[in-house]
């Protein structure tokens, strides 16, 4: 079958794991892993897989504009901000992994709609704590407003690169504004904490939720629903479980959730790389339907 | 020993633990005063948990962060006024606010192992002109050598002072004396080294004084020891000591053990001290602020909190983890 060409940014972390994901996808063919550093491990095990190995940073994809129609951004926030605008004059598809915000936040449990997504030239993925947790307040607030969404990401230190340390407050600042544009929280906050335990810790993150009204009263419905969201969010990230019996005591519910790693690169510690790459992923995979079937038209 | 040693008052932040981050405008603007009057050289004021950490994972503020630092900087006439963050709680955008209220000394915590979330917060710090530290917590739990790997990455990003922070109390003298040792004499001369204790194993005045005997000349200790676990090093304890010692300072012995009994005890709701739980805080080396979490869930789940703190212990959990106490209990529960 055919498929839709899609190039990364970013040969660290999340880079390298997206690329794995990618190698055996049924829509999308990865065509190249961009990196700035030729001796980098991650462009090494690019070429070793025989996917294109590009040293010169996003002046090889201006050399070379036809070797993807999706790009996906795994770099940092302040790089993205400068390439998004080349991605836009290539007419490239973006889908951003940084917390830059360029474009509209997804979240595929909550809001891929398969109609709308197509059009839009650059999508943000908002953070590995976001994609963990935001499926988790749309689902009480499915139910019952909420006021207040505080979210908690543990990540172990090892799954955490240069670019995620350099860039602590981004993920702060931007997993709060997606909780409450996309996971419906009137006010929000988001914490990040690193842990270097050996063995290392699987991600772990905890939602902190003030509701306006008498959850507890209402506790059979909110479990349903966080049920049914679990469910959704593991299909396409089989490893994402909750880590504790979620409490509901008031007007305030916490649940705390855990995401295992498939172990395509780093090993299934590095959940919070997995949460976030695989929602990349199924993004692109509906970009890419909607364009083999406009070429099919 | 002719230096002179500066005190971090932090009866305002690490108090703030001790107090469920409850203290009053009245009871800061006091405090502020008393201790400002009783010859501390910094006074360090914010949620327990820094800049942004009122939440619910934490504990919400009474007061807000504003009138936290406002309320102590007009109540202060000598000491400069300290800040907490925490990359990863706090943001770039607090550390400024804190400034334009008045707030001169930026200290930015990290795990001891993870100082480059840091650099962005410390640089920022330095670019304001604020006297800024770098603070590394948990440090038992890192060997010293690597500890001095983490020390210079916060030197390289422009901490004038670094610390080797004991945040579980779990220290023991060789092992203070090893860290401070190694920073001070393979840090930039310029550098100052400081030292936080807590008194989980009773050693927070042994621990300073075994810092300064190293090289360390900033000490953080505070009104009768007001802090998590079983509290900090107690100031009119230490000063005592420093006295005794010849060891120089700027605080007044009689004004600190005043502040302590008649201001600071009658304000605590849970006496500070050591007991079984704060004891297993240091015994097991768990972060202080974890003691009341453990306290609270223990009692929920019908669980002995010291399991608790052991397992937690196990798990490796750092400063900032509270979270994972409730569904540890709920294991613990289950298991019975």
């Amino acid at each position: 079958m055919e498929k839709v060409k899609c190039a990364i940014i970013g040969s660290g972390n999340i880079g390298s794991d997206l690329m794995m994901k990618l190698l055996e996808n049924e829509y999308l063919e990865v065509t190249a892993l961009i990196g700035i550093d030729p001796e980098s491990e991650g462009l090494k095990r690019a070429e070793k897989h025989g996917v294109k190995a590009i040293s010169n940073g996003i002046d090889g994809l201006v050399e070379d504009p036809d070797i993807a129609d999706i790009v996906y951004e795994a770099t940092s926030a302040k790089a993205h901000l400068h390439n998004s605008k080349i991605l836009k004059d290539l007419g490239k598809k973006a889908i951003d992994l940084t917390p830059a915000a360029v474009g509209p936040f997804l979240v595929p449990s909550v809001n891929l709609k398969e109609e709308e997504i197509p059009h839009l030239e650059n999508v943000n993925m908002v953070t590995c704590g976001g994609q963990a947790t935001i499926p988790i307040v749309k689902a009480v607030s499915d139910v019952l407003e909420v006021d207040y969404a505080e979210i908690v990401a543990s990540i172990s230190s090892r799954s955490a690169g240069p670019g995620t340390r350099q860039n602590i407050d981004e993920f702060t600042v931007t997993t709060a504004n997606a909780l409450r544009e996309v996971g419906g929280a009137k006010e929000s906050k988001a914490i990040i904490t690193l842990n270097p335990a050996d063995p290392p810790i699987l991600m772990r993150n905890t939602i902190h939720l003030k509701t306006a009204g008498d959850a507890e009263g209402q506790k059979d419905e909110i479990l349903k629903s966080l049920d049914a969201m679990v469910e959704t969010v593991q299909s396409y990230v089989p490893g994402y479980r909750y880590k504790a019996d979620p409490v509901v005591k008031g007007d305030i519910v916490t649940v705390s959730v855990e995401v295992e790693g498939n172990g395509d690169f780093l090993p299934n510690y590095a959940g919070n790389l997995d949460i976030i790459t695989a929602a990349a992923v199924k993004t692109g995979e509906v970009i890419a339907k909607s364009m083999l079937e406009k070429e099919r038209v | 020993m002719s230096r002179k040693i500066t005190i971090n008052d932090v009866t305002l932040r690490d108090g703030m633990h001790a107090i469920r981050h409850q203290y009053s405008k009245e009871q800061i603007a006091e405090l502020a005063r008393v201790v400002d009057d009783s010859g501390a050289d910094i006074i360090e004021a914010t949620h327990g948990d820094g800049l942004g950490g009122s939440s619910i994972q934490y504990g919400f503020s009474k007061e807000s962060e504003e009138t936290i630092i406002r309320t102590t900087v007009e109540n202060v006439k000598n000491a400069k006024v300290a800040v907490l963050l925490l990359p990863g709680i706090g943001v770039i955008d607090h550390l400024e606010r804190a400034h334009d209220w008045g707030a001169s000394v930026a200290r930015v915590a990290t795990h001891c192992t993870e100082a480059d979330v840091s650099e962005q917060h410390i640089g920022k710090a330095a670019e304001l002109g604020m006297d800024t530290v770098g603070f590394l917590m948990m440090s038992h739990r890192t060997s010293p050598e690597n500890l001095l790997e983490e020390a210079k990455k916060m030197e390289s990003y422009g901490a004038g002072t670094v610390y080797a922070v004991d945040s579980a109390g779990a220290l023991t003298m060789d092992g203070v004396k090893e860290r401070v040792s190694l920073l001070k004499n393979n840090l930039d001369p310029k550098t100052e080294i400081g030292f936080h204790g807590h008194n989980n194993l009773s050693l927070a005045v042994a621990n300073s004084i075994v810092a300064i005997e190293e090289g360390a000349n900033r000490i953080d200790s505070s009104l009768a020891g007001m802090g998590a676990g079983a509290g900090n090093t107690a100031t009119e304890q230490l000063v005592a000591v420093l006295n005794r010692m010849d060891i120089e300072h700027n605080l007044d012995l009689y004004k600190t053990m005043d502040a302590a009994e008649n201001l600071m005890k009658p304000m605590m709701e849970r006496p500070v001290q050591i007991d079984r739980l704060s004891l297993t805080l240091g015994y097991t080396g768990v972060y202080s602020s974890f003691l009341l979490f453990a306290e609270r869930a223990g009692k929920e789940y019908g669980v002995d909190p010291r399991d608790i703190l052991t397992r937690i212990a196990e798990m490796g959990a750092v400063g900032g983890q509270e979270d994972w106490i409730v569904g540890v209990a709920q294991e613990l529960a289950a298991n019975k």
